[in-house]
């Protein structure tokens, strides 16, 4: 049993980029956590997706064992967190198992607002904080100024920073040093009931579920019967243990370390991120604080191209579901495009990675009808829904009230993009602004939006007209009252409720004919005509046509040469099954996703 | 069954036009080494064909061939195959080679019809097209082609050619049948791959028609030699009387065998396609080894054969036949496709009736889009 004080957990925060897995990668090659020889890059983040996009979506934890300056070896626990806004919640069950944080900046970027956002989050939750500013090998990096940020911007000592270029592999042993000497010892009672807080899980095939923890009392030993306080639910424990590169078995876990149980849980959904485990005959008073159920934000049905593919995907929403515990789904069906299912989202990037891992791990090929946020509608008779789903949308004349969900965005950018920022906002309907200057030249500016008008291409918008320098998060605040209604499109006059829409009647015009141009773009010419028009119940608001297609350029085909020309039709007829049929006309894939984006010329 | 037809192809042009994607080369040298070996070639199929009821040499450029050396190629197809006296033997002609004695000589070899590459009455296309003949030569051709006896010929026309307009096109047209040819072959000009063609059209050096003109071009063609008495029986083919139509061309379309002699002719039997290597040189050294000179070939799948009857039939007149269809590959497209039939049908693409599937023809200008719907 290794004594707390010779434990330390802790977490690595950063806005996204700044270089959170490299530094994690140092760490892990500096306390020999493996050799070079077996070194991956970026262990961490260790699905494709997460390498390729540069982010981490899962939270993994890993520990060290570092032999410090004083002599002693100590058990640095590292926790990684997801870097990305939709995942805020499972960022603070991580930083809720820590005593500190390293706070990464990067050189050259500075303080930016995901930075902030980490930072009052590990604030809330008292983590000791140290800055280290990251990448001061580059040739753009300007140490004196982030240090001046740390002071001006974050509000912490400037004393405190640490430097150094993860990639290069300097100051890793500095920063050793002082998460032993400066993060705290965790504090717990080892005699007391058990609790332990659940901050991921993730599923094994053989193993079933495997519960990530931090045990703040008590112990837990295999052969105990743990009680899940929020899901009720008990189970037995068969295994427990820390991380090292892979799992090792020990013989308990006990306050302060952060490691695994393996309880013959079957499914992840049954685990909860932020829940409380304690013992079923000896349970602490209550669960620890913070718990929340986590729910979906962002909504679109996924549908298999050919519908004969729909048990497939049955079982790979299955199998995918096993490990993400955030995303929910249930049976969906669409008159134009089958049987289906509607899947519910953290927001539009977890949305981007489900898709993604769909088509990439399970080969599954999908049509994603357009996202929906939750819309709260009161009907004439006092009734409440909530309705994320464009074709359960009720009939206008019900509804007396309608209500969308709104944010608090918060972005922070050089001053001189603040204009075409606060363009941008007002374009996506924010309102009540707020701006100030945390440091000189940098403008924080806030606004409430609705969320809707965010999860289409507003991020990507925001990137393009601040170039690549403003940053985001956002926070849900409330529901608010605005004038909703139901835009369809048809094609040849068949509606393809897959492409259905809520959206604000101000916007429902725009939003037609927007969806009327692209599907034009998109749907190749074919034998006949075919009208396209965008529709708020029975009134036409947008239209257009597709010509037929009308001559094939029909190369020659004598000289026996018939092979070739066999081949090229082969290739045609390909590309027509991965089409969907919608009456007579066949539209592609490529013309479902187009619709989804808005213009970002 | 059909009896198979015989494809030779002599790969030897005096100049190379820039659309052609046919195999031939401007060096002439090895002719008669050539002649030798494809009549080596013939022997190799002695066993594997036996009789043909057609044959069409083409190229390259046949004409270039002197009597003499067209008299040994068809002699040897005499020697190793059976063809029939009533036999419709083809041989194409460029307008600028041979003279009448020249084209008397042809007939006395047997050959009953000819298929002259006019290409155009203008000389403007047919600098463009790269042609060594003049719209005068054409004339001559046709004057030969009438006072040496034959009463079975064709003409080649191409359109959507730069510069040429409906007007013009109609000229040609007016001229190609002021000459009263049973068959006239009219294409349009495409832009095949690797060819110089090609590369000046990606280089931005000329415009094609698009496709509301291309289809301006081909309606006018089939309403024009419709009018003047020709039936459009196929995409690019127009026959005076059925028994005039290309005998050997349709053999191509409906899976009779088809054996072809010649580098970078393709040959067909039983459900199997292969084809002779692309260059004079592979083509001759496998010879001079005594061995078959086949680059590749494929065995067609029930699905390849499926589609090909599909395209293939839905490029003529006559369409698909929906029993045969059906006999062959178990679909009974009307039963299993009503509506789809009954939107084409609508749209004034397709005909239904007498248990045929009969493209129109605007159904005939997308005929390969048609193939693709089942």
């Amino acid at each position: 049993m290794t004594s707390m004080d010779y434990i330390r957990n802790f977490s690595i925060i950063a806005h996204i980029d700044h270089g959170k897995s490299t530094l994690a990668d140092r760490l892990i090659q500096h306390t020999g956590g493996c050799d070079a020889r077996n070194f991956q890059d970026q262990i961490l983040d260790n699905m494709d997706i997460e390498r390729e996009r540069g982010i981490t979506i899962k939270s993994q934890a890993i520990s060290l064992p570092y032999t410090a300056r004083d002599g002693n070896t100590y058990n640095l626990n590292l926790i990684d967190t997801p870097g990305h806004v939709d995942f805020s919640y499972e960022v603070s069950r991580s930083l809720a198992s820590c005593e500190g944080v390293l706070l990464l900046i990067d050189a050259a970027q500075g303080v930016q607002a995901q930075t902030l956002a980490n930072l009052y989050l590990a604030m809330e939750h008292d983590l000791e904080i140290i800055p280290v500013i990251n990448k001061i090998d580059l040739p753009s990096a300007d140490v004196e100024r982030v240090i001046e940020q740390i002071d001006s911007e974050l509000g912490l000592d400037t004393d405190t920073h640490l430097k150094c270029s993860a990639k290069e592999g300097t100051g890793i042993e500095d920063i050793l040093e002082a998460i032993v000497q400066r993060i705290p010892s965790p504090t717990g009672t080892p005699e007391a009931p058990l609790s332990a807080l659940i901050f991921d899980a993730q599923y094994d095939s053989f193993r079933g579920t495997v519960i990530h923890c931090r045990i703040m009392d008590g112990v837990v030993q295999s052969g105990d019967i743990i009680r899940f306080m929020y899901g009720g639910a008990t189970y037995k424990v068969e295994e427990v243990g820390h991380f090292l590169l892979s799992r090792q078995k020990r013989e308990v876990l006990s306050a302060g370390e952060v490691g695994y149980i393996i309880a013959g849980v079957k499914t992840i959904s049954d685990v909860r991120t932020g829940d409380t485990i304690t013992l079923e005959n000896r349970p602490c008073d209550k669960p620890l604080p913070g718990f929340k159920e986590v729910k979906p934000v962002v909504f679109a049905s996924i549908y298999p191209i050919a519908s004969d593919d729909y048990e497939d995907l049955a079982v790979s929403l299955e199998k995918y579901k096993l490990n993400d515990a955030s995303f929910v789904y249930e049976k969906d069906a669409s008159v134009a495009l089958g049987q289906g299912f509607r899947c519910g989202f953290l927001g539009l990037l977890h949305l981007d990675i489900v898709q993604e891992r769909l088509e990439r791990e399970y080969d599954q090929s999908l049509i994603l009808s357009v996202p929906s946020v939750r819309f709260r509608l009161t009907l004439k008779d006092g009734t409440v829904q909530y309705v994320d789903n464009p074709s359960h949308y009720p009939p206008q004349m019900d509804i007396a009230k309608g209500e969308e969900p709104y944010i608090r965005a918060a972005m922070m950018m050089p001053e001189r993009y603040l204009g075409a920022v606060m363009k941008l906002c007002q374009e996506k309907r924010g309102m009540n602004s707020s701006l100030s200057y945390p440091g000189p030249g940098r403008a924080e500016l806030i606004y409430e939006m609705p969320l809707s008008e965010v999860i289409y291409d507003f991020y990507d918008r925001f990137k393009s007209v601040s170039q690549g320098y403003g940053s985001f998060d956002y926070e849900l605040i409330d529901f608010r009252d605005s004038n909703l209604v139901l835009v369809d499109i048809l094609v040849n006059g068949e509606k393809v409720d897959a492409l259905s829409q809520i959206v604000h009647r101000d916007r429902a015009r725009a939003c037609g004919l927007q969806a009327c141009e692209r599907l034009k773009e998109e749907i190749p010419k074919q034998m006949f005509k075919i009208a396209l028009q965008a529709a708020i119940g029975g009134e036409i608001i947008a239209r257009t046509t597709i010509t037929a297609f009308r001559k094939d350029v029909t190369a020659k085909c004598y000289g026996g040469d018939i092979s070739r020309k066999r081949k090229l039709l082969e290739k045609q007829k390909k590309g027509k099954k991965r089409m969907k049929m919608i009456g007579n006309v066949s539209i592609p894939q490529s013309a479902f996703l187009a619709v989804l984006k808005s213009d970002t010329d | 069954m059909n009896l198979p037809g015989l494809y030779i192809h002599i790969p030897f042009c005096k100049t190379k036009c820039p659309y052609c994607h046919f195999y031939s080369t401007t060096d002439i040298s090895s002719v008669d080494v050539f002649i030798v070996s494809i009549i080596r070639e013939m022997a190799l199929y002695a066993d594997a064909f036996d009789t043909f009821d057609t044959v069409y040499i083409g190229g390259g450029t046949p004409s270039l061939l002197t009597i003499h050396q067209l008299d040994s190629i068809i002699s040897g197809v005499h020697k190793h195959f059976d063809v029939p006296p009533n036999a419709e033997i083809t041989i194409e002609v460029n307008p600028a080679d041979g003279d009448l004695a020249w084209y008397r000589s042809l007939k006395s070899l047997g050959v009953n019809r000819l298929h002259l590459g006019v290409q155009s009455f203008s000389d403007q296309a047919l600098t463009f097209l790269g042609r060594r003949h003049r719209s005068d030569d054409a004339f001559a051709a046709l004057d030969n082609t009438v006072h040496a006896g034959f009463d079975n010929f064709g003409l080649d026309l191409i359109y959507g050619v730069p510069g040429q307009n409906l007007q013009s096109w109609r000229e040609s047209l007016a001229s190609a049948v002021s000459l009263s040819p049973p068959h006239l072959s009219a294409y349009q000009l495409a832009i095949e791959e690797d060819t110089p063609l090609c590369h000046s059209y990606r280089c931005g050096s000329f415009d094609i028609p698009d496709e509301d003109a291309s289809l301006a071009f081909f309606l006018e063609t089939s309403a024009y030699l419709e009018r003047s008495g020709y039936h459009h029986y196929e995409v690019s083919n127009y026959a005076a009387s059925p028994s005039q139509r290309s005998r050997h061309n349709q053999k191509y379309w409906d899976h009779t065998p088809y054996l072809g002699l010649g580098p970078g002719a393709h040959s067909f039997k039983e459900g199997r396609r292969w084809w002779n290597h692309r260059s004079i040189e592979g083509y001759l050294k496998d010879l001079a080894e005594g061995t078959a000179p086949v680059a590749g070939d494929e065995t067609l799948t029930r699905d390849d054969l499926r589609l090909e009857t599909l395209f293939m039939s839905l490029r003529t007149a006559a369409g698909i036949d929906v029993a045969a269809f059906c006999l062959q590959f178990g679909e009974n497209l009307p039963e299993i496709h009503p509506s789809i039939i009954q939107s084409l049908v609508d749209g004034g693409l397709i005909v239904f009736k007498d248990g045929r599937i009969s493209p129109t023809t605007r159904g005939l200008a997308v005929a390969d889009q048609l193939a693709l719907i089942f």
